[in-house]
């Protein structure tokens, strides 16, 4: 993965920065932002070391050859399944995956399946009961026969419109 | 004397051992994740900000009854608010009680959930910008999309 370290580090100081200016004008929003961080943060830990894991599992077991033939351009119906599947299981933010995405994209994953797992994560299995509550029930076989469908689509348009 | 040549290239790989190869995995890991560290706290910080200044009481007051505008709106509200995804349920279902057409409360969910504005410049830095702005901007589209067809299709089987 390669990523430009000091655009990370203007991007962290820029948010550090706009909340020490937070805390100079209004020190009662600030520490309710701080706070919500710290309650976030403390939700994202152990998907992250989830992340981790998986991370540490696939570039112990899986060659880049093998990724490539498991998410890579001849995968087909296989990789499609993988990233379709793999985005409805994954829990936690998304923003969380995006490491674990770039490593796989390094590795040859095509970009409509990284596309095709992130708008699969619309559909969240242990929150259909919530939607049923709120919606009913046609609605939520709908809603989600739509988003997989869509999360497909999604993949190709974003592969095609990329491609330079 | 031949099979005293030390071996080199894709045979040395081949012949290391299980803690070399772990350590090796860890250490790949372990430097992709210190890359992403920096950008993961920004976004969480972001996203905390945007929690405590958008009152939830603001998505009801912004759509006013369109039927056209009012989808669009759903989408770009949706795009920008940040949180677990429970919260859009509940916020939609409130929305549905207050007479905000289903349309919108559709496209509100989907753009929740598929698109990420405040997440956008993370996004961008790990997976590139072109990827990022285009993923999204079809993701918006979709999620309005999906909305239609949605409620097209509730209205056609089950009118």
């Amino acid at each position: 993965m390669t990523i430009r370290n000091p655009t990370a580090k203007h991007f962290l100081a820029l948010l550090t920065a706009i909340y020490l200016g937070l805390a100079a004008v209004d020190f009662d929003i600030f520490l309710r932002a701080i706070s919500v961080f710290t309650k976030l943060l403390s939700n994202v830990l152990p998907i992250l070391a989830l992340v981790l894991l998986i991370m540490s599992l696939l570039n112990l077991k899986i060659k880049p050859r093998i990724a490539k033939r498991m998410l890579g351009k001849g995968s087909g119906l296989k990789g499609w399944t993988f990233a379709v599947v793999g985005g409805i299981l994954s829990s936690g933010p998304v923003y969380v995956w995006y490491p674990l995405l770039a490593d796989l994209r390094e590795e040859g994953m095509r970009d409509s399946l990284v596309a095709a797992f992130m708008y699969a994560r619309a559909i969240k299995i242990p929150m259909i009961p919530l939607l049923v509550y709120y919606f009913g029930w046609n609605f939520t076989l709908l809603f989600t026969l739509y988003l997989l469908i869509f999360s497909v689509l999604n993949g190709l348009l974003v592969e095609r419109l990329t491609e330079r | 004397m031949k099979n005293e040549r030390p071996r080199e290239g894709k045979a040395r790989v081949e012949e290391d051992t299980k803690p070399q190869k772990i350590t090796a995995s860890l250490n790949k890991t372990a430097t992709s994740f210190a890359q992403v560290f920096p950008i993961l706290i920004g976004v969480m910080l972001l996203i905390s900000l945007i929690l405590v200044l958008v009152p939830q009481s603001f998505y009801g007051a912004v759509f006013t009854g369109d039927e056209i505008f009012d989808p669009l709106v759903g989408a770009l509200i949706g795009s920008v608010a940040a949180g677990n995804p429970i919260t859009s349920y509940i916020i939609g279902g409130e929305l549905l009680d207050r007479g905000v057409s289903l349309l919108a409360v559709t496209a509100f969910i989907a753009a929740w959930v598929t698109v990420g504005i405040a997440q956008l410049p993370a996004e961008g830095m790990v997976l590139g910008k072109r990827f990022a702005l285009i993923r999204n901007v079809i993701s918006f589209l979709s999620a309005v999309l999906v909305a239609i067809l949605t409620s097209l299709t509730l209205e056609l089987i089950w009118p």
